[in-house]
């Protein structure tokens, strides 16, 4: 990248282009998430049980932010691997948001096409599939999550799966075979078409909005 | 003590067991459930990921049929899933320091004939509920057959303790609740370093190997320290170390025969209930070896209508008395 410190432009293009850093902190819900006081003191990766499997730890991926390398972190495994265990959020001594900020960076990710890219490249369409049977039904359907997921991805799993652990589940009366609708599904259904209007006009707004 | 209740997607069916055990142990407490109308899932870890205003708009929904539903007399819901408890106590959290959302939430909710006042519905976890509004001493006055001799980790995972959104119950990672709540039930309670340790969530879906190795470490954890059983307190801990622990005795060459029971399915087993009424017999690891250091004589398995091996399969007529 060619820096641009003393370019006559500089200041225009920082009025006009909010930065990586901005987007990520304006998409993240729950008022002001803290990533600009990240010291980079690395607690965030030591806490992390998937930590050692994540291309890049998250005190790096907050450094890249910091550094405007939008690909780059877009297209990483990081947060696809985050478990949502909140062990990096409460150490932090800065108390940043991490865990709220992986959910902002999987966000762009989908909306944006990078994940396509990455090594974790399964794991937004699980996130997308559970979120179609809520959406049809009001609440989690894990049969045809499985299968939808399975079939798709791991086909062969798919089939392990249907004559093991789905098999055992079914027979223990752990697994509807049917979905369970809610009554109101109407409403809910409005409820959501109108969260993703209001969401639009956001985003139409300011602009890159996850 | 008269509760709003949201069992959650899970309990319907896979958690049946710590739906049944948590009604019937709620009885003898004097804890009363009242269902939240027609609630909708509360969006796991996986709607986030996909939609943030969707996501904050369907737990609402929830909090606001809750609050609806207490006639403004603002409502304590208990969530028994660790996850579901997470996304509802954090929408109102959030709603609550985020005024922007909860204007835009509102928007959404207001298509539906809905509003959420934030801060208006509290919401708690079982475990937290009964430790805290019935007591040990409440709970000890229930015990009929203590679990001497019955040695058990207390698991607490995640979400119950991390990060505490309305409040902090417990230390956020050496909690001792369930630890001393097992003590009251008689439990030879072992020591259990690992106990708020993640159990994988959904990794098992992105990342097997991920998924395995930490699941692995957790019944490695409880087996070294010598555990009959680990209890747990949410539907997505006791499905991972349960249904995958076969798994993970594949994976690693391990021969780990942990059950995994809920919190429940332990006090009402302590309270001299039927443990067919607990859900037992639905885990995938047998617990009968457990149930036996106890005295407690396991539901009989159900029989499968098998022909015998001579007959033909041919048409029968009903069996005469």
């Amino acid at each position: 990248m060619t820096t641009t410190a003393f370019s006559p432009e500089a200041p225009v293009l920082a009025r006009t282009r909010r930065s990586f850093m901005r987007e990520i902190v304006e998409d993240t819900p729950g008022g002001d998430p803290r990533l600009e006081m990240c010291i980079q003191c690395g607690t965030c990766g030591g806490s992390c049980p998937s930590g050692a499997d994540m291309e890049y730890s998250p005190r790096r991926i907050f450094a890249m932010v910091e550094a405007d390398m939008r690909e780059e972190v877009l297209k990483a495994n990081t947060f696809w691997y985050c478990v949502s265990c909140y062990y990096c959020m409460v150490r932090c001594p800065q108390e940043v948001h991490i865990t709220d900020i992986m959910y902002t960076l999987k966000r762009k990710a989908i909306r944006e096409g990078y994940y396509r890219e990455s090594s974790a490249s399964d794991a937004p369409d699980f996130s997308e599939t559970f979120v179609d049977a809520v959406l049809k039904y009001g609440r989690s359907f894990e049969l045809g999550l499985a299968t939808r997921y399975h079939l798709r991805h791991h086909p062969i799993g798919a089939v392990k799966m249907a004559t093991g652990m789905g098999l055992e589940m079914l027979r223990k009366g752990r697994m509807d075979l049917t979905p369970r609708r809610i009554k109101n599904l109407g409403q809910l259904q409005a409820i959501l078409r109108e969260a993703e209007d209001v969401a639009r006009e956001d985003r139409e707004q300011i602009g890159g909005g996850a | 003590m008269k509760y709003t209740y949201y069992p959650g997607c899970s309990l319907e069916r896979n958690a049946g067991a710590y739906h049944s055990s948590t009604l019937a142990v709620a009885g003898p407490l004097g804890m009363e459930f009242q269902e939240v109308d027609d609630w909708n899932c509360c969006g796991a870890t996986e709607f986030i990921a996909v939609d943030k205003m969707q996501a904050y708009a369907l737990a609402a929904r929830n909090l606001s049929l809750a609050e609806k539903q207490s006639n403004g007399n603002g409502a304590t819901m208990v969530a028994p899933c660790s996850a579901c408890f997470l996304n509802l106590s954090k929408c109102d959290a959030y709603l609550v320091k985020d005024a922007p959302l909860a204007e835009k939430v509102n928007r959404a909710l207001a298509a539906g004939g809905l509003h959420y006042t934030p801060g208006s519905v509290r919401t708690r976890h079982l475990l937290e509920a009964m430790v805290t509004d019935v007591g040990f001493e409440g709970v000890a006055a229930q015990v009929k057959r203590p679990l001497y001799n019955l040695k058990v980790a207390p698991y607490y995972g995640c979400l119950i303790v991390r990060p505490g959104f309305l409040d902090k119950f417990d230390d956020e990672e050496y909690p001792t609740s369930l630890d001393k709540l097992m003590r009251t039930l008689g439990a030879n309670v072992v020591d259990f370093p690992m106990k708020a340790h993640c159990c994988g969530g959904h990794m098992t879906q992105i990342s097997e190997e991920v998924a395995l190795g930490l699941i692995y470490r957790l019944l490695k954890n409880a087996a070294d320290y010598g555990a009959d059983v680990i209890t747990t307190i949410c539907p997505m801990c006791q499905l991972n170390l349960d249904a995958y622990q076969e798994h993970v005795n594949r994976y690693f060459g391990t021969h780990f025969k942990i059950p995994i029971l809920y919190f429940t399915q332990l006090m009402g087993l302590a309270f001299d209930m039927d443990p067919l009424a607990l859900g037992f017999g639905k885990e995938f690891i047998d617990a009968a070896p457990a149930l036996a250091k106890i005295g407690v004589e396991p539901p009989p398995k159900p029989k499968r209508e098998r022909p015998s091996k001579e007959a033909l399969p041919m048409p029968m007529m009903p069996e005469e008395e």
